[in-house]
């Protein structure tokens, strides 16, 4: 019959309308109603010091006025910004920045004549990484020898130079140490989530404290 | 009414245009609102993806693939990887066959969610549609998240299988979208596909004979709904398309529904595809012992899988060194612009915007 | 019928500032200046008034769409994003007001006020409560069809002076689809006026015992097919096609002339909500305890949330077929059915000239069969055009899949 289904179809979107469990499956930033402790940590202060030096919000965050927004969520293996670097992992090897297909990772290692014994590796004076121009395919990741860098779980880092979004050394070793679980699938079998968990420890990251010449090996065989 | 006096016009259409899907331009001539030429000009997106990767090593170009077919990633990546492949001969692990096809399969669906949902935009829906394929896609999405910490440029597959295994919850989540996907294709076909204005709209307008499709080898959805059941996943079975039954759904005569109803059958399609995936796979290695730097001998090689669009091949030429002497991309956007002005003659204004929506190309892929 | 008190409308302002006047001793000027501070106190609650209520009808078209679409809608000012049309318009009103260097600058510099004129005319005849703004005019439906025909000319104005081609094309598809949908409106119209027996709004509102939508549908149908295309809302949005021309008649405006187009346009729906309220929905009646003027919002509410549903659910048409069904479609089905309800009217009329309740009823049973009748009909004759899909043979040139399977 002609006609009945434009009639359909009004049907369909008006049960998408009533029906609560059609709506907001696509998530959009949700409005979370915010209790006073909420509203504390947002400012960095104490719950109670909050409650005495804003009164008013805090009694409209009790009544449930006061709404923050909601982080969208994510998965483990995000691959974000604030790569988590560990300064005691790391050799200074420099396969990072050979396999970036960008060439965005700058890194000068300090070899003032010094020799390095077994088991000591190179003072990093530089680490820069671009981030206005990083792709976040993680082949950098990937290359790490050492697990001493990683994915981390952070956006929305705007900033308002250019010049801000070059991560450079300082900022990398006083970062959150809470590391992807992208390529790093011991951080997988710990079922560690970056996001809900706490920071990770340089010794906890790694899928060997220290690579064994067989283990490398297996990884970079048949050059 | 001989006696009025009437000229065409010229109009460019894009490559700033709501319904060009990136930045296509055509420049179309119309006697009101007839058209009566249409020339398309495209390169507004050109990277040199094809020179860029002369100068990357293998891996390294995993990253380029993904940024041509830009809602199909994994499709291009399959492609790509299956081609370096071919050319140094390493052999896949079976497990990683099965996640390539899943995810591929996956990446499917989500492309056809959005090549239906734009198409209805194009038509005037107001995006309701839209969203609600957005909607179902943004799953697909969350689990691409889950298994390689990207929604869109995702680098999954690395030469010789994938760089990760998927974690553990997701397989419940896919079983649970496997599970939700018919009934939401059921409620988008009975939106869309019995509506009225959508039939007098999209019914043998734009047709394309088999002939036609053939003769400017067109490949996809686009050249199945014109009748020619061609399908590189059975016609040249990859990976472990073998071991699934499906079937190749086609149109009956090649016009804009027949483009339309035949991706909304070949997600269903897909949909069975992953369910005997999920039956058949087993736990294994999900990596072949490649080298970072994959040093293939010299030689040449030629891989194609069946994308979203089509037939999408990589070709490629080695010199024994670590980048690719040479990298050419056979894009089915590309090609399936091919017939557009002879598809587009003698169609109205309106006509012209979903007859482009529903061959359904990305920008991307057709600059490279 | 109970109202609210103190509804305002021209003859109120007219008699007491005669009075004031007069008694500063105005003389022979009083009458002339006292119909000025009228008019210009009735127009300025008129343009505010509806400029409030399109901003807010905004944001409720907005959010309820975000609804449909299972989005959220505006949601960041105020409650609820309340104050999301204030900012918009704030925006707008900041931006650069571009004029194109090749356009007609009279033309395009009148054609947002040519636009949004008529609309806010229509709604001074709209009886709202007891009388309309303009008090009781006796043309009331004379004068809505009258001045709702100038919009093709402000759209073909807006198309012309901006000098693009898809500003063009947009409003010839707009003078062509406006000036033909008039047609079935009017036919619409007719069939309401030969059952009232009145050009007077209020009249037509009052003799709805039963309303007109009940007594007879087919013109119910006819009438707001026509008007949905009138304000050139989907699935009848030719004018401003999105995914086709851009945005065409207004591409090329911007700032505080655009803000007035965007007024005229969401405008529109309210306006023709609330003729369609007055024509076939009883205009102010109710039952008792709720005041008339409620009676009327809510069914302008109605009217307008279906609009809003048609315009979440359908695509639009093509230009030809739209055409098509105001001259094959709407003018055959709005003929008919004035000669049905002409027919009727000539054999219920009783002595003095009126149409009883009992044989309104009698005459919506009637024209209930009839419309049911011949819109299934149509239907069925329309329904070899939805052709079963063809089972699909595969083509000869190139046949893979046959061994395989």
């Amino acid at each position: 019959m002609y006609g009945t289904g434009i009639i359909k179809g009004l049907g369909i979107t008006m049960k998408n309308l009533v029906l609560p469990t059609r709506q907001f499956n696509i998530h959009q930033y949700p409005n979370r109603k915010a209790s006073p402790a909420d509203l504390a940590k947002l400012e960095e202060k104490n719950t109670i010091s909050f409650l005495f030096s804003n009164p008013i919000r805090s009694a409209r965050a009790l009544v449930g006025l006061e709404t923050i927004e909601e982080r969208l969520p994510q998965h483990a293996r995000f691959r974000g910004e604030e790569f988590a670097w560990y300064d005691q992992r790391c050799t200074g090897c420099a396969s990072c920045a050979k396999y970036c297909p960008l060439g965005i990772i700058k890194i000068v290692t300090d070899t003032s004549g010094v020799n390095l014994q077994e088991g000591q590796s190179y003072d990093i004076e530089t680490f820069d990484i671009d981030i206005g121009r990083c792709m976040f395919c993680g082949l950098c990741v990937e290359a790490c020898p050492y697990d001493a860098l990683h994915m981390g779980s952070g956006f929305e880092e705007g900033t308002y130079r250019r010049s801000e979004l070059v991560i450079d050394v300082e900022r990398l070793r006083k970062a959150d140490k809470k590391p992807s679980t992208w390529f790093r699938p011991q951080l997988t079998d710990k079922s560690y989530d970056p996001i809900k968990g706490s920071e990770a420890n340089w010794d906890e990251v790694g899928r060997h404290e220290k690579p064994t010449g067989d283990q490398q090996r297996d990884r970079w065989a048949k050059r | 009414m001989t006696g009025i006096r009437t000229e065409p016009i010229t109009i460019n259409l894009g490559p700033q245009h709501p319904s060009t899907h990136g930045v296509f331009r055509l420049r179309v001539t119309f006697d009101g609102e007839e058209i009566i030429d249409a020339e398309p000009v495209f390169g507004y997106l050109h990277r040199g993806t094809e020179k860029l990767a002369e100068t990357r090593n293998y891996v390294q170009i995993v990253t380029l693939t993904d940024r041509m077919d830009y809602l199909a990633s994994m499709s291009n990546n399959l492609a790509y990887v299956r081609t370096v492949e071919k050319l140094a001969d390493i052999e896949v692990p079976e497990r990683a066959q099965y996640i390539r096809v899943i995810s591929a399969e996956l990446q499917r669906i989500a492309s056809h969610l959005m090549a239906t949902g734009f198409l209805l935009n194009d038509l005037g829906a107001l995006a309701t549609p839209l969203v609600y394929c957005f909607r179902e896609r943004e799953r697909i999405l969350d689990l691409f998240e889950m298994l390689c910490g990207a929604r869109i440029t995702l680098s999954y597959m690395r030469p010789g299988g994938v760089f990760q295994d998927a974690p553990e919850d997701f397989w419940p989540s896919l079983d649970s979208l496997i599970g939700d996907l018919p009934h939401y294709f059921d409620e988008l076909e009975s939106l869309i596909t019995s509506n009225e204005i959508v039939l007098a709209r999209t019914k043998n307008v734009g047709l394309l004979t088999d002939e036609q499709a053939i003769d400017n080898s067109m490949s996809g959805p686009n050249l199945r709904a014109s009748g020619v059941k061609w399908d590189l996943r059975k016609a040249d079975p990859y990976e472990i398309y073998d071991r699934v039954k499906f079937e190749v759904p086609i149109g009956a005569i090649g016009d804009t529904f027949d483009r339309y109803l035949v991706r909304i059958l070949e997600m269903r399609e897909s949909v069975k595809i992953i369910e005997q995936c999920l039956e058949q796979i087993e736990s294994g290695p999900i990596r072949a012992n490649t080298p970072f730097f994959i040093r293939p001998p010299a030689g040449e090689a030629y891989a194609a899988v069946e994308g979203p669009k089509g037939e999408l091949g990589f070709y490629m030429v080695s010199d024994g060194g670590v980048a690719p002497y040479r990298c050419k991309v056979r894009a089915p956007s590309f090609i399936n612009l091919t017939p557009l002005r002879d598809m587009l003659k003698g169609w109205k204004m309106g006509d012209l915007i979903i007859i482009f929506g529903s061959i359904d190309i990305v920008l991307g892929e057709v600059d490279r | 019928m109970n109202h609210f008190p103190g509804f305002v409308d021209f003859y109120t302002f007219y008699e007491l500032s005669l009075k004031i006047f007069q008694y500063f001793g105005f003389g022979d000027n009083a009458q002339w200046m006292s119909y000025l501070t009228a008019g210009v106190i009735i127009s300025f609650i008129v343009i505010n008034v509806m400029i409030l209520s399109t901003a807010f009808y905004t944001w409720f078209e907005r959010r309820v769409l975000g609804r449909f679409q299972v989005r959220r809608g505006p949601n960041r000012n105020g409650p609820f994003g309340i104050f999301q049309p204030f900012a918009d318009v704030l925006k707008l009103i900041m931006k650069e007001d571009t004029i194109p260097s090749e356009a007609d600058r009279p033309v395009f510099t009148l054609a947002p006020i040519a636009l949004v004129a008529p609309t806010l005319l229509i709604m001074t005849v709209i009886p709202m409560g007891e009388n309309s703004f303009l008090g009781s005019l006796n043309i009331g439906i004379l004068f809505i069809v009258g001045v709702t025909s100038v919009n093709s000319i402000a759209i073909f104005m807006a198309g012309w002076g901006s000098r693009n081609k898809y500003a063009i094309l947009g409003s010839m598809r707009g003078a062509a689809m406006l000036i033909s949908y008039e047609i079935p409106m009017a036919l619409g119209i007719t069939s309401v006026l030969l059952m009232s027996g009145s050009l007077a709004m209020t009249q037509i509102a009052n003799s709805q015992d039963i309303w007109f939508i009940v007594v007879m549908p087919l013109g119910f149908f006819v009438f707001m097919a026509a008007a949905t295309a009138e304000i050139s809302r989907t699935p009848f949005d030719q004018i401003e096609a999105e995914s086709e021309l851009g945005s065409g008649y207004n591409t090329e405006f911007s700032g505080i002339k655009f803000a007035i187009l965007f007024l005229a346009e969401f405008m529109a729906p309210i306006v023709t909500a609330a003729v369609v309220a007055t024509l076939f929905l009883g205009g102010t009646k109710g039952f008792d305890p709720i005041p008339g003027q409620i009676w009327f919002a809510l069914k302008m509410f109605v009217v307008i949330f279906v609009l809003l549903w048609f315009r979440a659910t359908w695509p639009r048409l093509r230009v030809d077929q739209i055409m098509g069904f105001a001259w094959k479609g709407l003018f055959g089905l709005g003929i008919f059915n004035i000669f049905i309800v002409a027919i009727e009217i000539m054999i219920f009329k009783t002595e003095d000239g009126t149409i009883g309740t009992s044989n309104m009823l009698i005459m919506s049973g009637i024209n209930w069969i009839i419309a049911i009748v011949t819109l299934l009909g149509l239907m069925r004759i329309y329904g070899h055009k939805k052709l079963e899909r063809p089972t699909p043979v595969p083509s000869p040139l190139a046949n893979m899949g046959l061994e395989v399977d």
